[in-house]
């Protein structure tokens, strides 16, 4: 092969790249571009502050924006201690034997599941054998199952790639193994874990079909005051607002649409944000 | 042959040592009495176990799962091995510096306080932290920047923050693994003027593939081949009438 051959191949794979990036941003910005279209001039505060209705003039998304924050924080208080502690558990402790490879492959299994099943799984467990109904409590320990094993496998990842040099470090100057884990270990690997945190909860912010499972109700004209309380959530609300004939009504999912983006956004800019102070003594 | 050359107090004494990792013997019966306020240097070449005999020393092997040991490791007159020694208080007085500068991600003070914080010191820490420095000569440097990362130092100032460190401990003894062997000259240098200074308050081992840093810094020189100690003595004596032949072959580079 000559050298103008060789050129003529890089410039291919080269171009191949830049149009499988320049594809996926387009197509972004195109979604984007179409709901913002539609949404924006349903948007205004007292869309964000009114309850849904059948009027559309009068709709809001206030319960589904409430309900959404409320099912979140429950699951990520729920989910994040216990993904931590068996991520600790399972790197730092756990004998390196046939069950904890059982546990470990299978974890990435429950990563991959549907989360549809995770909602069979919690309509049977949480809302009728724990007798909770179509609580918070239901939806957020359902989310919790569907994120749980994705912080695991990302804080895993994080936990393992803190190099041995620092534990060695540490135990040189004669810490005890519970000190390693809690003052190295887990300080160096938090930035890792954070992400694998808000990838999830993202992820979870967004998930419709295991909600629909437990029972979030599409039409709530109250926020919940507990998490006993039952709920709605922002992509209940749009599925539903778009599954509607009338025109005005899909107008108002792109509104919830643009919402709900909103809030992931700044979900995100948060962990950022919060990341790169941890950061702050990486070199 | 393993009898201390000077009349020092002995500090650390290895009786029969044999390391085993898995089926693998890598040391083989040494027995080795290292003196007070002396620098030891272990000396060999590559694979001669010099590395494991070292992290044996303060318990550092017990980490590698298929490690396993014979004989006795003596300090203060104890087998660091023995049923009632505990791996942590050991380290304590036993401290390491590693091949690589190993600072942790946080601030330059405190890398210096935490293992005192973590075992309970009493005493005011700014004080600690100032007078580690000082002893590994790094105060001067980093003063005005005790709260930057750790990392942003050279390479060499990550190496004397890591002997502060250990120092901050107040330990008996300091063990050294190849210490300079990720540093250029002149910070290689610096190390081991620090270590000629540091004699004065700690027993040092320190094992270097450099037979020319053993030469210039050493009190006692062992040499160690294939697991086995084949001279230790005097490191004047060493270098300049070996008793053995293979000595005379390492040191005159024939080998190695």
């Amino acid at each position: 092969m000559n050298r103008k051959q060789r050129k003529l191949k890089e410039q291919l794979f080269i171009w191949t790249c830049r149009v499988a990036t320049w594809m996926a941003v387009a197509i972004l910005f195109t979604l984007l571009f179409h709901v913002v279209r539609e949404g924006i001039e349903w948007l205004d505060l007292d869309f964000l502050d009114s309850f849904p209705s059948r009027k559309p003039e009068q709709a809001g998304i206030k319960s589904a924006l409430w309900g959404s924050v409320w099912l979140i924080g429950l699951t990520a208080m729920i989910s994040i201690p216990l993904s931590l502690g068996s991520a600790l558990y399972l790197e730092e402790y756990a004998p390196q034997n046939r069950w904890t490879r059982i546990i470990e492959i299978n974890l990435a299994n429950l990563a991959g599941m549907p989360s549809i099943l995770y909602g069979l799984l919690g309509l049977a467990v949480f809302v009728r054998y724990f007798g909770l109904e179509s609580s918070l409590w239901s939806g957020s320990l359902t989310l919790s199952l569907l994120v749980l094993p994705v912080v695991v496998i990302a804080s895993k990842g994080a936990i393992r790639s803190v190099p041995l040099s620092i534990r060695e470090g540490a135990y040189a100057l004669g810490a005890r193994r519970w000190q390693v884990v809690l003052y190295q270990v887990l300080p160096s690997a938090l930035p890792g874990i954070m992400t694998g945190i808000i990838l999830a909860l993202s992820r979870a912010m967004g998930e419709t079909a295991p909600l629909i499972m437990v029972g979030a109700l599409s039409y709530i004209a109250f926020l919940p005051e507990s998490p006993s309380d039952p709920f709605t959530v922002l992509p209940v609300q749009i599925y539903n607002w778009a599954a509607r004939p009338q025109d005005d009504f899909h107008g108002l999912a792109a509104g919830g649409i643009i919402v709900l983006l909103v809030l992931l956004l700044t979900l995100n800019a948060g962990a950022v944000f919060i990341r790169s102070k941890l950061q702050r003594y990486k070199s | 042959m393993n009898e201390p050359l000077t009349n020092k107090q002995i500090s650390l004494e290895t009786r029969d040592l044999s390391i085993s990792y898995g089926d693998k013997r890598v040391v083989q019966q040494v027995s080795l009495k290292i003196s007070n306020h002396q620098v030891t240097a272990v000396i060999g070449p590559s694979g001669c176990g010099k590395s494991t005999l070292l992290r044996t020393m303060n318990r550092m092997n017990d980490f590698i799962p298929n490690f396993s040991m014979e004989g006795e490791i003596i300090f203060q007159g104890r087998n660091i091995y023995g049923p009632y020694s505990d791996a942590g208080t050991i380290r304590q007085k036993i401290g390491m510096v590693f091949q690589r500068p190993n600072p942790f991600p946080k601030s330059i003070y405190k890398n210096i306080i935490w293992g005192p914080k973590i075992n309970g010191y009493q005493g005011d820490l700014n004080d600690l932290a100032e007078d580690a420095l000082k002893r590994a000569a790094l105060w001067d440097e980093v003063k005005d920047r005790l709260n930057e990362s750790a990392l942003r130092l050279s390479g060499g100032q990550q190496q004397r923050l890591c002997i502060a460190r250990a120092i901050a401990m107040n330990p008996e003894v300091i063990l050294m693994d190849e210490p300079c062997s990720a540093l250029d000259p002149s910070a290689t240098a610096r190390i081991e003027d620090l270590i000629k200074e540091l004699r004065d308050n700690y027993t040092i081992v320190i094992v270097t593939h450099n037979m020319q840093q053993a030469a210039r810094i050493s009190d006692q020189t062992a040499f160690l081949y294939e697991g086995n100690l084949v001279e230790y003595g005097v490191t004047k004596k060493i270098f300049t009438q070996p008793d053995e032949k293979k000595t005379e072959d390492y040191i005159t580079g024939r080998f190695g």
